[in-house]
């Protein structure tokens, strides 16, 4: 496949709608539903959303389409806990399915966990 | 006179209080409901295109598919966590929204943000425990559900 200027250029903006989508979707519900919707719900919900969506096989097709604008949110995280559960179960058995999830977000899970630390530990809470 | 004075103040009351509840309500900032689509939209999208940017960074210096998206996590989240640790994320969160929330970088900031403000409380049960104060829901649902999503795919096997 040839991967031209306007190539390169739309991928970044399917990026860019996509991602931007579904950052509006976690708006909308924070914004336009009755119940108290905190950023730890948006957090949990698109997570386990993702999860759901990637099982049920729908994820995958828009990860193709929109690239980084369908793994940087945190249903992609779900997606690739999800991949990793089912490709697990389904090469290595019953083992696969609870190693798989953690294998494939190990790293992020990690960063996240080490670089969290690391800047609590240099930086100051602000307006002390 | 002096009874209906004495009249007059509650009903004056009651007035001050209707013409201070539409003043307030006039005021107050009503949920802003389209900047705030419009602000998770831009602010969300860009984090993305910057992920699909550093995705092809990564894939330009020989790594697979696979391993170029967890490297562009890893830098999307060391990125969240020193913006949050110089107050600059919490800053950009008051125009995005849910923009700053929904991408990986927003699970980050859940991590450095509530660390960095239980400092004081020492690192064990202070920064350690605190960390995982919303984190520790998004794993526990997030690995459960992809548990049983593994094990649904084990018994169709």
């Amino acid at each position: 496949m040839l991967t031209t200027r306007e190539d390169k250029i739309m991928e970044y903006f399917k990026a860019f709608v996509i991602g931007g989508g579904i950052c509006v979707i976690g708006q909308l519900l924070m914004d336009l539903t009755s119940y108290k919707i905190t950023p730890a719900h948006i957090l949990v919900g698109f997570v386990t959303g993702g999860v759901f969506l990637s099982a049920a096989g729908i994820y995958q097709p828009l990860v193709d389409f929109a690239g980084a604008g369908a793994t940087v949110p945190l249903t992609g995280f779900g997606h690739l806990l999800a991949q990793g559960a089912i490709k697990g179960a389904q090469e290595k058995g019953l083992l696969g399915a609870f190693g798989g999830g953690l294998e494939a977000s190990a790293a992020g899970i990690s960063a996240a966990v080490i670089f969290g630390y690391l800047m609590a530990v240099v930086f100051t809470p602000k307006g002390d | 006179m002096l009874l209906k004075g004495k009249k007059a103040i509650p009903s004056d009351r009651k007035q001050q209080e209707s013409e201070y509840r539409e003043m307030v309500n006039r005021i107050k900032p009503k949920p802003p409901l389209l900047r705030n689509i419009l602000g998770a939209f831009v602010i969300g999208g860009a984090i993305c295109t910057l992920g699909q940017a550093l995705i092809n960074f990564y894939l330009s210096f020989g790594l697979d598919k696979t391993g170029a998206g967890a490297a562009a996590s890893a830098t999307l989240i060391f990125l969240a966590a020193l913006l949050t640790g110089l107050g600059i994320y919490d800053s950009i969160a008051k125009y995005a929204g849910a923009g700053t929330i929904v991408p990986i970088t927003g699970f980050a900031n859940s991590i450095v943000a509530p660390a960095l403000e239980y400092r004081r409380e020492g690192m064990v049960f202070g920064v350690g425990q605190k960390m995982f104060t919303l984190a520790g829901p998004v794993l526990i649902f997030g690995f459960v559900t992809a548990w049983i999503a593994g094990l649904i795919a084990y018994i169709l096997k």
